[in-house]
């Protein structure tokens, strides 16, 4: 086992180092000067010289390189070149807003998909089972930002029970940010619950036609009991993989319901920092979402061979 | 009902309450909305119109200061003595005027502030204002002269820019993230990609402001500006980014639309020295070409003042020359075929985001392929733009508003991207440069603008106008914008 992590913490080193090398190298080739982008068209060439070499843009691509390499190494991501503020703090204040939010879809995302996978595959076929599985193929179908206008248009415009987006802040109550946070993350959890009220019937029902429920049956359990006791664990594992996958795409790509919702979010900040050539930034939070979903797959792939050790000879 | 609903109805209910309390009582405070978020919130150091949308004359203020009809006015400055020569400004200032950390402002900082823009190492966007100054002298306490190396008769001006506002050289350094000015309003908070927040700063030396607080919210999608509007979050948007709802604002007894007029001449660059608008004739042919009140029409829904030269209706030496570039196709293909295209050619028009842009440069490759001219439309962001167009003049058209106020001397400059080189013009404007006096300043702007529109530089074509929305009762919001500002000294709810 230790050899096996050792070899998959490699790899995990040399996917991060590639990775930091081409988005580096991409962010750097897009034409437009960040220092030009910041002192506008009545710059004067003196100006943009001292504002260059104040930002470090004088020197060469290398050199630019390996400071970038060497801070994030020791944990200094350097500062934000139009917000004039470590980009650590930028981020660490948008991942307040991201990682809750990312929760708060998966759990409304679970808490719709379980109960009406269950029942679906409890009651193949049923015309209630028909209905569900209708709602969800609707619910891939509708585009998520086009679900978040409606949602704006008529619980904060007609009813006006909701603001129509922004962020309080958490000092400004928990009750009270969760309140904001309440419209972008049903937005975000309408497709996710969809995908996953559909996985989490056909596992079960894939499940239910298993050797060991017949013999659960033959023991004299009814129906329901053989699905709630022994069908249901056993069906989750392909749930739990998706809901895995689900976190690392919120957290990432939520960024066109955070533009919907004018929520100061990871996604919105990358966005920004693109147009406005704050290339230290755009780097920054690029690595570290690339970090994340190559962390995830990194546990995913130990929690796999923990399970089934027959995977650790193949995969090493 | 369960008890986790009755919980569930609790929470929502509570928070609605917590929502709705404050805009109960909310006469004192306002909520304004912002299409872009300032970098950073020092207006020394930065070109992006955002920061003076904030700061400018709320919480900053210079020597002299833009009042809303575009006068330049007294602001830290009480008054002030020319030399005969126009050559030695000497500025009287308010006495007991302090910044927000309670420290007095005295000429010294007035000095200091004057000599860090004009520094060497300076990155102030805007330098070319400081250029003229050759020394500032505190005379006393509140008195500083300022010694011009030629006459100036725009430096007045010059100094009401938000470039030129007065810091102080302990806090300047941290102007970024925490400024200190001497305006009526001092900074609160910033909550990055959200939010600023401005409070009343209660010693202020001039007469205080009604509103206690105000908050600037950074919206830039257009429907979630309307949303927002819609829903109550904001009380007012002074620059709205979608003309296409204003029909709906003003049906709106919620809503009251404010019209008004900015600095931004909205013009369709062409590269002077690219063939074939190196030719006086192709660039006539493409004046022609344009019908500007459809273009209106369509980009802008309506709003909007047709321009024939580069220089702003609501200036008093403004002539209007639309009548010299009037819309006529037939006159554009003679043109053209006299210029030896009788067939037309293919060119490029490259787009920057703002949508004046985007859809006006639609609307003008179709006039341009009505007279046989093939325009291939680029879309690019505004740094690509910034590089590639403004930086290396590598383009043929663009679409583009110059924002910044009485710029009609960018004409003058050399390697400027319109590639425009004229020996009359640059001597216009030197002359312009050296005169103070009013009436033949005007005559000498009357005379540049003629000189653009005789020589076809660019295709000018409409004012950017200024469309505001705010809710009825909220008054005293600038309606014209002549610099890019908020000012909020005025701004009050009815009683």
């Amino acid at each position: 086992m230790l050899s096996f992590v050792l070899k998959r913490l490699v790899s995990l080193t040399l996917s991060l180092l590639a990775a930091s090398l081409v988005i580096f190298m991409v962010i750097n080739v897009v034409p437009g000067d960040p220092a030009r982008f910041m002192l506008g068209m009545n710059a004067q060439p003196e100006a943009l010289e001292s504002l260059r070499r104040e930002l470090g843009l004088d020197q060469t691509l290398l050199q630019r390189y390996f400071s970038w390499l060497q801070g994030m190494l020791v944990g200094e991501f350097g500062t934000s070149y139009t917000y004039k503020v470590p980009v650590s703090e930028l981020i660490g204040d948008r991942l307040w807003v991201s990682l809750p939010l990312a929760l708060y879809a998966l759990t409304l995302s679970t808490l719709i998909a379980f109960p009406a996978g269950i029942f679906s595959a409890a009651r193949r076929n049923s015309p209630t089972d028909l209905s569900i599985m209708g709602l969800t193929q609707l619910g891939i179908a509708i585009p998520n930002f086009w679900f978040a206008m409606l949602l704006v248009l008529f619980f904060s415009i007609i009813l006006q029970w909701f603001s129509a987006g922004g962020f309080p802040g958490w000092d400004s109550g928990f009750l009270l940010a969760l309140h904001a946070l309440t419209l972008p993350a049903v937005a975000l959890a309408l497709p996710q619950a969809s995908i996953l009220a559909r996985v989490m019937r056909s596992s079960l029902l894939e499940t239910l036609g298993e050797d060991f429920v017949r013999t659960a049956r033959a023991k004299g359990l009814t129906r329901s009991q053989a699905l709630w006791r022994h069908a249901l664990r056993n069906a989750l594992i392909p749930v739990l993989t998706i809901i895995g996958l689900q976190f690392s795409f919120l957290l990432a790509g939520a960024i066109i319901i955070e533009n919907v919702f004018f929520l100061p979010g990871l996604g919105r900040l990358a966005f920004q920092a693109i147009a406005q050539r704050d290339l230290i930034v755009v780097q920054t939070v690029i690595m570290l979402l690339v970090f994340a979903v190559i962390l995830i797959t990194f546990l995913v792939d130990l929690a796999y061979a923990a399970v089934d050790p027959r995977l650790r000879g193949q995969r090493s | 009902m369960t008890t986790t609903g009755k919980i569930l109805s609790a929470a929502v209910l509570g928070a609605a309450v917590a929502v709705a309390g404050p805009a109960l009582a909310q006469k004192t405070s306002v909520s304004l909305g912002m299409v872009l978020e300032p970098p950073n919130l020092d207006p020394t150091a930065g070109a992006a119109a955002a920061i003076d949308e904030v700061v400018y004359a709320n919480l900053f203020e210079g020597l002299t200061r833009y009042a809303e009809d575009g006068s330049i006015q007294p602001a830290l400055a009480e008054s002030w003595d020319i030399s005969d020569d126009g050559l030695s400004y000497t500025f009287h200032l308010h006495e007991g005027v302090t910044f927000h950390d309670g420290t007095e402002m005295t000429a010294e900082d007035v000095k200091f502030s004057l000599d860090r823009a004009r520094a060497e190492d300076s990155t102030n966007a805007q330098k070319v204002l400081f250029e003229g100054i050759e020394a500032v002298e505190v005379v006393d306490p509140h008195t500083v002269q300022v010694n011009l190396s030629q006459p100036d008769g725009a430096f007045l001006s010059n100094m009401a820019w938000g470039d030129a506002v007065i810091v102080a050289e302990e806090s300047a350094a941290d102007n970024a993230t925490n400024p200190v000015g001497t305006g009526p309003f001092k900074f609160e908070d910033w909550r990055e990609g959200d939010s600023v927040e401005l409070t009343r700063y209660e010693d202020y030396w001039g007469e205080p402001v009604a509103l206690e607080s105000a908050t600037f919210k950074f919206i830039d999608d257009p429907t979630a500006a309307f949303s927002a509007m819609m829903a109550g979050d904001l009380d007012a948007y002074p620059s709205f980014p979608a003309p296409e709802n204003m029909a709906q604002f003003e049906a709106d007894p919620q809503f009251k639309v404010i019209e008004g007029s900015t600095e931004g001449e909205i013009i369709m660059a062409m590269n002077n020295a690219r063939e074939p608008f190196d030719d006086i004739r192709v660039r006539k042919a493409v004046a022609h070409a344009i019908d500007r009140q459809g273009l209106i029409e369509g980009a802008y829904f309506g709003y909007g003042t047709p321009i024939g030269s580069h220089l702003a209706p609501q200036n008093p030496a403004y002539v209007d020359l639309t009548e010299q570039s009037a819309y006529d196709p037939e006159l554009s293909r003679e043109l053209l075929a006299e210029a030896g295209y009788e067939e037309g050619f293919e060119t490029t028009l490259k787009l920057p985001p703002p949508s004046y842009a985007r859809r006006g440069g639609e609307i003008l490759a179709s006039y341009l392929r009505d007279v046989g001219i093939e325009a291939e439309i680029i879309n690019v962001e505004w740094a690509q733009w910034l590089q590639s167009v403004f930086e290396d003049t590598d383009y043929d058209l663009t679409v583009v508003a110059h924002t910044e106020p009485m710029d009609i001397n960018i004409y003058a400059r050399d390697d400027y991207y319109f590639n425009y080189d004229s020996e009359e013009f640059r001597q216009i404007m030197a002359e312009l440069e050296n005169t103070a006096d009013d009436e033949a300043r005007t005559e000498l702007l009357k005379q540049a603008q003629r000189k653009l529109a005789d020589d076809y530089v660019n295709a000018f074509l409409f004012q950017l106008p200024k469309l505001g929305v705010a809710k009825t009762d909220l008054m005293g919001l600038w309606q014209d914008q002549p610099t890019q500002a908020n000012d909020l000294t005025d701004v009050h709810w009815k009683e």
